[in-house]
């Protein structure tokens, strides 16, 4: 073999490996991926049932109901719509009425939402970032996080509670 | 006053590190020995005060200091002595604070022990260093400065996150930063390289060493943090294809791949240009990490800082620094003389098949992490990419990479023997198909593609064992020559057969774990049996017990199988006062590398309480597998050629012409 065919060769199988790995990530952007909705974003697209989203809201006060063998419901708001919530399992540990949450599931054939997967906020400061944009965005958060957390900051002690939203784990439960 | 004192250290650490940035250079110009060797002193100088700053923090928190913001905001007067410390780098300000210690620790080494590299060489390593700690230094000291004072000192400070109030915390970031952190030293020798646009194989012997001691940190510090997230979060998940985790599994993927491109530039002379770019790679990849961690970009499990000045900040030494690197590398590369020919089929070819699996599907991983925050920036929509985008691209190249282990340390370089290889491979292949088989045959439901996983993971260990046995002569020759033989063969090579045979433990574990899990998800009131994977699991009671900063409930199982007790498991659920939160302590029983894992759920009002328990079997090779690869890193670098100190006979040439 000839250097240059030695290098054809290298080059020719780099290539071949690149263009895998772009085949399988252009296959798996096309079912993998899990888009993120409010109810109100449920209400005007249509979402059809059995397709896989992220739903984010405050979770609706007076709405959560604990069944039988840990089936529990409740109502996930964004201030523009409601949608019911199913989930069978044990709620994370920072789950509460009145505050931000994300499920992930699919809607079923009655419009209620199946969730496999709850995550709770973390503690007083923290909101998932998706549900705090989200309600940014329709005029519901009444005050920039962002501004918040940094004035804070600059005025040293005054308003600890919103300096770092140190929200570690969400309190994954699947 | 040690809050001051500890500001004024830092400051110190600044301006010596701007000294150190600029002087080595002139000195290199100019020739002059004095200069260059400002380096030197500058880095050991730098590397005390830094010191003394981080003292002064530990100080501060140990002696419970509430007039320091940063005290006030993370810590307690009542909380364990071990937290307080660990309590340091669980913030923000603390953790940066960490990192340009170690930043400077690594510099200082290089000072302390690189008399043996050419003066010039040195200088510039010593400068590029300082750059980076330049740059950090003032992010500290303008957006995040540890050592602020409050003007009305509380009483009482806010507490530690009660999830990072573990010995996880202790463990874990040290060992992380000083993985990301290590890899500065391989950039800096790149950049250094380019700069003086001369590299040779004495460069590789020197880098090498430093990569693998990163590498090894990196190794354990990632597998540290999985399991804590498993035992901790307690939903007994260990790897969420989060943003921060794979912030880390990137520097770690492109430093693997360093790590024998670096080989073959020791070895073969071979591979020059691509090992330079893949130090600044790697080191670039743990600038992202560092950037994705610490700006609050992504709301994760780890995100604790969520402040956008610092955010723009780290942003702004990331764009400097991989954009400054990688123009250097884009105008200087060229100059570097490529050498080395090998066949495709060869040690060469299978090293550079090996980085390309590697560093393709380190971009994928890298595109999965940053594809939903490009897509949310530009065209506003939110999107989460998670495992299932992972299964279909990193898995399968993945697959292909295991399938090449073994082939690798078995070729012979320049021109190997693929035929010959396969020969000789046929009793591990013969292995991994016998596992297929018996796993075929245990295996009760779950995917088809676990067993031929798992023959996989087999494989990738009978062909590290192979290779030793091939080396050794264990089976061809009498008992005591292979014993001998044994002792004479580099440890090097028992390094990469033990880090191989982890993969292929890692993998089983993984497989085992995900496919065969049971999960029992149950409200349990006093005396109920659960029956799980062969174990009886009964609830004995419930208790309320008073911690040093915390309220706990603990409930007691007691675990038999086939009516002998075996333990008892208390899992608890703790309440932390001070911050109005709780955690979840899940109880484990080990059996094996199986494991029993309860964790608790709310209590209902009439006393029952929901419950979690899983059984997961093999579990525990998932993290055993990093640690053998760890070790396997260890004996590596204890190879006699990497010590420093060794006789080089290239050294000597040199260090008589110290600056050409």
């Amino acid at each position: 073999m000839t250097r240059k065919q030695r290098r054809m060769t290298i080059i020719g199988g780099s290539l071949a490996v690149l263009a895998l790995a772009a085949a399988l990530v252009l296959n798996a952007l096309r079912d993998s991926i899990v888009f993120f909705s409010t109810p109100t974003m449920v209400a005007e697209k249509h979402v059809e049932p059995g397709k896989r989203f992220r739903l984010g809201g405050l979770v609706q006060p007076g709405s959560l109901h604990r069944g039988d063998n840990l089936a529990v419901t409740f109502e996930v708001a964004d201030g523009g719509a409601k949608l019911p919530v199913a989930y069978k399992g044990i709620l994370p540990d920072l789950f509460r009425e009145g505050q931000g949450v994300v499920a992930e599931g699919a809607l079923d054939a009655n419009g209620v939402f199946k969730a496999d997967t709850v995550l709770a906020k973390h503690d007083e400061t923290y909101m998932p970032k998706d549900v705090a944009d989200a309600l940014k965005k329709q005029g519901h958060w009444k005050d920039d996080y962002d501004g918040k957390a940094s004035d804070a900051r600059a005025s040293g002690a005054s308003k600890p509670a919103a300096t770092t939203a140190q929200g570690n784990p969400q309190g994954a439960v699947r | 006053m040690i809050a001051e004192s500890g500001h004024y250290a830092l400051v110190l650490a600044l301006g010596l590190a701007l000294i150190q940035s600029v002087i080595p250079l002139i000195g290199a110009r100019l020739r002059d020995v004095a200069l260059m060797n400002v380096a030197r002193s500058a880095a050991l100088a730098q590397l005390l005060f830094v010191g003394a700053s981080f003292v002064a923090l530990v100080m501060l928190h140990v002696n419970s200091d509430f007039s320091v913001a940063n005290v006030y905001e993370n810590s307690h007067s009542m909380k364990p002595l071990l937290y307080k410390i660990t309590g340091v780098w669980g913030n923000h300000e603390g953790s940066m604070l960490l990192w340009v210690s170690i930043l400077a620790l690594f510099g200082g080494l290089v000072a302390a022990f690189g008399n043996n590299l050419p003066l010039s060489l040195r200088a510039h390593v010593l400068a590029v260093q300082a750059w980076v700690a330049s740059a950090f230094y003032l992010f500290i000291l303008v957006t995040s400065n540890p050592f602020l004072r409050i003007a009305n000192p509380p009483i009482e400070g806010r507490d530690l996150n009660p999830v990072l109030q573990d010995i996880g915390l202790a463990v874990h970031p040290p060992m992380l930063y000083l993985g990301y952190v290590g890899f500065s030293i391989s950039f800096s020798f790149a950049i250094a390289a380019l700069m003086e646009g001369r590299i040779d194989a004495a460069w590789a012997r020197w880098v090498r060493p430093w990569t693998l001691v990163a590498w090894i940190f990196l190794t354990l510090g990632i597998a540290m943090g999985s399991y804590w997230a498993y035992y901790e979060l307690g939903w007994g998940g260990w790897w969420f294809w989060d943003p921060v985790e794979n912030a880390s599994l990137m520097p770690w993927l492109s430093g693997t791949a360093l790590l024998h491109s670096a080989v073959v530039m020791e070895k073969r002379n071979a591979l020059k240009v691509w090992t330079i770019l893949l130090s600044i790679l790697t080191f670039s990849l743990s600038l992202l990490g560092t950037f994705l961690v610490r700006s609050g970009v992504i709301t994760s499990v780890h995100a604790f800082a969520t402040d956008p000045t610092r955010g723009v900040f780290i942003l702004l030494i990331l764009c400097l620094f991989i954009g400054g690197s990688l123009a250097l590398f884009a105008g200087r590369a060229t100059s570097l003389k490529q050498g080395g020919l090998f066949a495709p089929i060869s040690r060469e070819g299978a090293l550079v098949l090996n980085n390309l699996l590697l560093t393709v599907g380190c971009a994928v991983v890298l595109f999965g992490t940053l594809y939903p925050l490009a897509m949310e920036m530009l065209a506003d929509f939110k999107m989460s990419v998670g495992a299932p985008f992972y299964n279909l691209t990193f898995a399968p190249l993945f697959t292909l990479l295991l399938l090449a282990v073994p082939f690798g340390p078995m070729l012979a370089w320049k021109r190997g023997d693929l035929l010959g290889v396969t020969q000789r491979l046929l009793a591990a292949g013969v292995a991994g198909l016998v596992a297929v088989a018996i796993a075929w045959g245990w295996a009760r439901g779950g995917s088809a593609l676990a067993p031929l996983a798992i023959g996989l993971g087999i494989f990738v260990i009978a062909g590290a064992v192979t290779d030793i046995v091939e080396r050794t002569g264990l089976v061809r020759l009498p008992f005591a020559t292979a014993l001998h033989r044994a002792r004479g063969l580099p440890r090097s090579a028992w390094g990469s057969a033990f880090a191989h045979a982890g993969l292929g433990i890692a993998l089983i574990g993984i497989v085992c774990e995900t496919t065969w899990n049971s999960e029992h998800i149950a409200t349990m009131k006093q005396s109920d049996v659960v029956h799980i994977a062969g174990f009886d699991v009964k609830l004995d009671g419930l208790f309320q017990r008073q911690g040093p900063n915390f309220r706990e409930m603990i409930a007691e199982f007691n675990v038999s199988h086939d009516g002998e007790t075996l333990s008892v498991m208390t899992p608890s659920k703790r309440s932390f006062t001070t911050r109005g939160s709780s955690t979840t302590e899940a109880a484990l029983l080990t059996s094996g590398a199986s494991q029993l894992y309860i964790s608790l759920g709310d209590a209902t009002a009439e006393g029952a309480i929901a419950v979690r328990i899983y059984h997961k079997p093999l579990v525990l090779l998932i993290w055993w597998g990093p640690v053998l690869m760890a070790l396997g890193g260890v004996l590596s670098l204890s190879d006699r050629r990497l010590r420093v100190g060794a006789p080089k006979p290239a050294r000597a040439k040199q260090r008589l012409q110290p600056a050409e």
